[in-house]
């Protein structure tokens, strides 16, 4: 049996996923850490697969890492972004997908502002898929790589504490990793203003606090999610002056907890917003270990979906020593 | 000449009379001729025996979507009927949301003359309330009216301003028409593309909550009150709201309403898997809602049935869910969905559907049809209770197959639907007209 068979064809999403499949493409992350510290960081698993980043929507640090992954793993890639593309004149979503479908590639990583759109697309085409991003669904990788985090600052997931503050309403990151929290054990809760928090999340078996102060004398980990600056001017909030005084992750809140709160931010952080310099570039701050080990996770989600088998990712990477 | 047409022993349900039992159907010159055991066929006259079937009058539909004039390629006034008459709809209203809108004498009579040229199902048109369906500047009900209009509407989109909403109710009265709303205030919907709740949440999509109709249902129900005109509210969804009808026809307010088919019978759930044929405004809710409204259809708090039938080309229907147009067709498949979830499952007796889906809207909009009593209009439906079939839309005679139900096994169907007197579906042998 090969693990494509393991995972599905496609990822769109953590919300259907085993704990077992997320265990997996964690585990697989592991030995490809190490590629991107070699003087030379490629290796050969994926020589001769075509892979096409179809963007959507603006991305940097996920398209990069996306690409990087693909790179590294020795996959011919292509980046199609909607400005510019035959996307910006007019071409259905189900158009584009035939049109890759007809090249033979033989991956796609997409990201959407439609939530559904990549389970759209894997429906519709043979080629594996990976959400990069769809609207305020899922971004599934974004978690995994939070979660990869998580295990290497504090060697596990189960029994830990872990509060996802501010935008849960329009964040994808939010439920991604609400899922993948849950599937592997850990306590999630959800902190922000109730503008910003969707109905019926308490039924998906979260704690929502209303005060930040709460919220850090529970957690053990925040993940802060970016306040998209759109959310001011359509009134969700009636400033960002006062977001950060009601809802900042501040030193001076954290200091109150006895714990050392592990500190996460998706990127791209809006500083003195949601989150204080102090905080993000602290002692407890793990914001750009999420950024390395995006790229390991991507390599690992790509490497199964090919159909490698997670036994021998070593061996995988070690095709070109 | 048409010819008479007997139809001998089936069960006759006449609920404009209380009337449910075993009975002969005599129908002359466009009229009932008479109801009754044993009836002799005149010279000339069809004669079938519809033992084992059920005779009702002709189903009427207060709310279709026809898209004639503007999007023929979805639907016309001629393929809308035909879906109609196969669905035992004898009389259908098409609301004005076409491209041009029908916001006028010459439009209106324009729908007429396709409705008579097609000669299936009535066809009648719903004026719009303003012109252009623009919220600003009443429509001329009256020249309406007389070309055939039978009720005004901006459905597709809510009246938005309450002064309009009342300045139309007041100017309907001299026309005795109602005034139909379609309950949405787009400051809380706006964007919204199903219900707001647990399921949305998960899917990531933006919901509409329940509030956004039930706030514009309390100002409808205000309106008709302080107006003394005639609010008839179109597809209600939530519980909610069937509360505050329910309060308003006890106080004696001239209010009615309507559900369709889906809200009766399916949830937000049906979103799951992201299926755009359960993308619908307003959208499908909670299972307290469909109970809600069940109860409400049951007890008269909604008056009738009505599809909704909202035709849209395939390739729309195929997009991501935010991209997806509302909608879903419905007249080919309302009485056996009814039927089936209703009546099957013992919470509707048949005369009551029957009631719910043809006297009653009948009355709504002062039309004919709705009675089997001697001399009534001669729309006439005839139902295999027993037929079991399974929805395939390929073969609607709707232009359009955007229906939640594909796939669905049913029971009940139309075998012969009659308009005026003259057969205008049987499903035994020639098929529809």
């Amino acid at each position: 049996m090969n693990a494509s068979s393991t995972l599905g064809k496609d990822l769109t999403g953590l919300e259907h996923m085993t704990p077992d499949q997320i265990r997996l493409i964690l585990d697989t992350a592991e030995p490809f850490k190490e590629v991107s510290e070699r003087p030379i960081k490629k290796v050969p698993a994926l020589r001769g697969k075509t892979i096409v980043n179809l963007f959507f929507e603006a991305s940097t640090r996920t398209r990069v890492s996306f690409e990087f992954a693909e790179k590294r793993l020795s996959a011919d890639t292509v980046n199609v972004a909607a400005t510019g593309s035959s996307v910006s004149k007019g071409e259905t979503l189900v158009d584009t997908a035939r049109n890759l479908e007809a090249m033979r590639i033989d991956m796609v990583v997409i990201r959407h502002p439609s939530s559904g759109a990549a389970e759209f697309l894997g429906n519709r085409i043979a080629s594996n898929v990976i959400n990069a991003g769809d609207g305020k669904h899922e971004h599934p990788t974004q978690a995994l790589l939070d979660l990869l985090t998580i295990r290497d600052k504090h060697g596990k997931i189960e029994g830990l504490k872990v509060c996802l503050v501010g935008d849960v309403l329009h964040s994808r990151v939010a439920r991604s990793n609400l899922w993948g929290l849950t599937k592997l054990g850990a306590e999630v809760a959800v902190c922000g203003p109730w503008t910003l928090l969707p109905r019926g999340i308490e039924e998906l078996g979260v704690k929502v606090f209303g005060r930040i102060e709460e919220a850090i004398e529970w957690a053990d980990v925040l993940n802060v999610l970016r306040l998209q600056l759109e959310r001011m001017e359509k009134g969700f909030i009636p400033s960002l002056r006062e977001y950060y005084r009601v809802f900042g992750v501040t030193p001076e809140r954290l200091e109150r907890s006895p714990k050392a709160i592990t500190i996460m931010h998706p990127g791209p952080m809006n500083r003195g917003v949601e989150i204080d310099s102090r905080v993000a570039d602290g002692p407890h701050s793990v914001i750009l270990d999420q950024v390395t080990n995006g790229v390991a996770v991507r390599m690992a989600v790509l490497y199964l979906l090919a159909g490698g088998r997670a036994e021998l990712a070593d061996a995988a990477k070690r095709g070109s020593e | 000449m048409i010819p008479p047409i007997l139809l001998q022993g089936g069960r006759v349900i006449d609920p404009s009379r209380d009337l449910d039992g075993a009975a002969d159907v005599l129908i002359q010159d466009g009229k009932i001729a008479s109801v009754g055991r044993g009836l002799a066929a005149p010279d000339g006259a069809i004669v079938r025996n519809v033992k084992g079937k059920v005779v009702t009058p002709g189903l009427v539909d207060l709310h279709v979507h026809l898209r004639e004039p503007g999007n023929e390629d979805e639907e016309t006034v001629a393929s809308g009927a035909r879906a109609a008459a196969a669905g035992g709809f004898t009389a259908i209203c098409a609301m004005p949301n076409t491209d041009p809108v029908t916001d006028n004498q010459a439009a209106v009579g324009f729908i007429v003359r396709q409705s008579g040229r097609a000669g299936l199902a009535r066809v009648h048109p719903i004026g719009a309330v303003s012109i252009g369906q623009k919220g600003e500047r009443l429509a001329e009900f009256g020249e309406m009216v007389s070309a055939g209009a039978v009720a005004v509407s901006d459905d597709g989109k809510p009246v938005v301003s309450s002064h309009l909403m009342r300045t139309a109710l007041e100017y309907a009265r001299t026309f005795n028409i109602p005034v139909a709303d379609h309950c949405e205030d787009p400051t809380l919907a706006g964007g919204g593309v199903m219900h707001e709740g647990l399921v949305a949440t998960r899917l990531g999509l933006k919901g509409i909550p329940a509030a956004a109709e039930e706030i514009i249902v309390a100002r409808d129900v205000l309106l008709a009150e302080l107006t003394g005109g005639h609010v008839h509210l179109c597809h209600m969804s939530a519980r909610g709201s069937v509360a505050i009808i329910r309060e308003a026809k006890e106080r004696g307010i001239r209010v009615t309403a309507e559900v369709t088919p889906h809200h009766l019978t399916l949830t937000d759930y049906a979103c799951e898997e992201y299926d755009t044929h359960a993308k619908m405004n307003p959208p499908l809710r909670e299972a307290a809602d469909v109970a809600a409204l069940r109860g409400a259809l049951k007890d008269g708090v909604i008056d009738c049935i009505a599809s909704d039938h909202a035709p849209h080309a395939y390739d729309e229907k195929e997009a991501a869910f935010d991209d997806a147009p509302f909608g879903v067709v419905g007249l080919e498949t309302a009485f056996a969905v009814a039927h089936t979830e209703l009546v099957e499952s013992g919470v509707f007796t048949l005369p009551e559907l029957i009631r719910r889906m043809s006297t009653e809207p009948a009355r709504v909009f002062h039309l004919a049809g709705g009675s089997l009593a001697p001399g009534a209009v001669a729309d006439v439906a005839v139902f295999d209770p027993a037929a079991k079939w399974s929805v395939d839309p390929t073969t609607f005679h709707s232009k359009s197959h955007n229906t939640p139900f594909a796939g669905r096994a049913l029971t009940g169907r139309a075998v012969l639907t009659i308009v005026a007197g003259a057969i205008v579906h049987d499903l035994d042998s020639t098929g529809t007209r």
